[in-house]
């Protein structure tokens, strides 16, 4: 399967509430290829749509103009077809489930047997070192536990995919630092390809392979970085030469975009009814 | 801990309602008291207000002068009779409401056409309401089956039941969080699959509260029920006959009052035991 891309947007473009007089114009012109196997963070200040742009692969919105293919296929095909897992900011984890039945969910919803099903659960706990925690509940564990479940859950059925929107928002600083360390190794052992929206200018240098800056009103890409600094990234990458520079160019692209703030921002990702 | 307390708090209040009253007794005017001209305050003689220890001490005497069981026995097998009445009640209502919830949470216009008239259908009064159903249930041949008496009781018991089940759910049903809701799409998940796996659970929190209302209104539509039909068996039944010989025995019509109001208690408790086994894994906040 050469050549098929992982995630591929033309011509995207997304308005909310169309046609009344409340419009919000969320995306123009977003063209985007992503390989599989690279790490690719959305990036820009509040209201430039990135999680917007996220909701339009998962197919949790449809797009005004424009196309999405997921593994080749139509956005809605590979939502049909579970080619994606999502991880949100907010955990998310069932109160009523314990964490092993959490991670089980999507397997359930695809119809495997219970023992397969459970077999696979542990397997991804063991991936996100919580094998200990599988039969506590969500409410037991703190938030960096329960994201690494939320993880665990978005993987637990093999998609070539992973979709996160702003997982690490709601963690304390060190927390988010370890956590950013464990998903690239989850990065590295499972050939995943990720696309990762935050508005954290480091954790987009440190996780990404590939940084895409955004802007505000409307929403459109106004630079890509290559990110060069190799698979074996660990705590001496961030002390490093080369991962400020990459921070510092970050910061310059999204210096040239006009601050949100100075009129409210409006960030919105459903339509009104 | 906290269970015993509980119980400890429940027995204190009985006392204290018990001193209440035998306080008011002692002090309030003998035929009622007058406030700017109105009849107000309720008279405190031994006819309207027997002691509380008449009351209890009538339990153990017989039921009328030569019957050879006590007036104890005659209100527990009227509370049971009642009590399976409510029971059945409780479960259809709960069905009805459930389903009437589950449909109206799929479908907005059902929501829409019916929900005023579910809230219209519990300002009918019940004594007005229960002749009619009797009448019908008469009418009603189901191959072999006849419509017995007691059936129409209970399904007034359901009447009232039904509901807070309807409005307590629905409101849970349509208060899922966003988030776990759009997790469920990128799963492709049905509305099924999501009805039951995400939307029944997390509305638990605010069903147990609709079927503790729903148990007790239960007892309240059969006792009604046995009243205005003149149902024979149960503890709505003794109410009316013990109150009518509320001039030469005050006390006998407390009896079965008091049988009534622990029916209640008991169809509280029963959700409660539910309650305990759906929400054991549940956090703290969520329960209390």
């Amino acid at each position: 399967m050469t050549g098929v891309k992982a995630v591929e947007v033309r011509g995207l473009s997304k308005v909310f509430n169309a046609g009344k007089p409340n419009e919000v114009p969320a995306l123009v012109d977003i063209d985007l290829v992503i390989e599989p196997g690279e790490f690719v963070s959305l990036i820009g200040p509040s209201g430039c749509g990135k999680s917007t742009q996220l909701r339009l692969i998962a197919n949790l919105l449809e797009p005004t103009t424009g196309e999405v293919l997921v593994n080749g296929k139509p956005a809605r095909t590979a939502r049909l077809d579970q080619d994606y897992g999502m991880a949100f900011q907010q955990a998310g984890l069932f109160d009523w489930r314990s964490v092993v039945k959490n991670v089980e969910l999507p397997l359930e919803l695809k119809g495997w047997d219970k023992a397969r099903r459970r077999t696979r659960a542990l397997e991804m706990l063991e991936l996100v070192k919580l094998p200990e925690f599988a039969e506590h509940f969500p409410w037991q564990l703190s938030g960096g536990m329960q994201q690494r479940v939320a993880i665990a859950r978005a993987l637990a059925a093999h998609p070539p995919l992973l979709l996160m929107d702003e997982p690490f928002g709601a963690l304390d600083e060190m927390t988010r630092e370890h956590m950013q360390a464990e998903l690239l190794r989850i990065f590295g052992e499972t050939a995943t390809t990720v696309v990762f929206v935050t508005h954290s200018i480091p954790e987009a240098v440190y996780l990404s392979t590939r940084v895409v800056v955004m802007s505000p009103r409307p929403g459109r890409i106004t630079d890509v970085i290559e990110v060069d600094l190799g698979p074996g990234r660990d705590v001496d990458t961030r002390e490093a030469d080369a991962f400020f520079k990459k921070v510092t160019e970050v910061r310059e692209a999204l210096r040239g975009i006009q601050p949100a703030g100075v009129e409210p921002d409006i960030v919105q990702v459903v339509d009104e009814p | 801990m906290t269970r015993v307390r509980r119980i400890w708090t429940f027995a204190l209040a009985l006392v204290l309602v018990a001193v209440v009253w035998e306080v008011y007794k002692w002090i309030g005017p003998q035929d009622g008291g007058t406030v700017f001209g109105w009849t107000i305050l309720p008279r405190a003689n031994d006819q309207a207000m027997p002691h509380v220890w008449e009351m209890l001490s009538r339990y153990a005497e017989p039921e009328r002068r030569g019957s050879s069981t006590s007036i104890f026995v005659v209100v527990l097998t009227g509370a049971w009779f009642t009590l399976r009445l409510a029971l059945t009640g409780f479960v259809l209502g709960t069905i009805v409401g459930l389903g009437l919830a589950i449909l109206m949470a799929r479908f907005r216009f059902v929501e829409r056409g019916l929900l005023p008239y579910l809230i219209v259908s519990q300002t009918v009064p019940l004594i007005a309401l229960a002749p009619l159903v009797v009448s019908w249930g008469g009418k009603l041949h189901l191959g072999g089956f006849e419509w017995p008496r007691w059936l129409s009781a209970a399904v007034l018991g359901a009447f009232l039941a039904f509901f807070p089940v309807a409005v307590g759910t629905l409101r849970g049903l349509t208060s899922t969080p966003p988030a776990s809701l759009e997790l469920m799409d990128s799963y492709a998940a049905s509305w099924r699959q999501t009805l039951f796996k995400l939307r029944f659970p997390a509305a638990v929190p605010y069903i147990v509260p609709s079927l503790k209302l729903a148990a007790t209104a239960s007892v309240v539509g059969v006792v009604v029920a046995e009243l205005s039909t003149g149902l024979a068996g149960g503890v709505g039944r003794l109410i009316i006959e013990y109150a009518r010989e509320a001039t030469s025995d005050p006390a006998k019509v407390y009896t079965a009052v008091f049988g009534a109001a622990a029916l209640g208690l008991l169809m509280a408790g029963v959700v409660a035991l539910v309650d305990l086994l759906t929400m054991r894994n549940r956090p703290r906040e969520a329960t209390e």
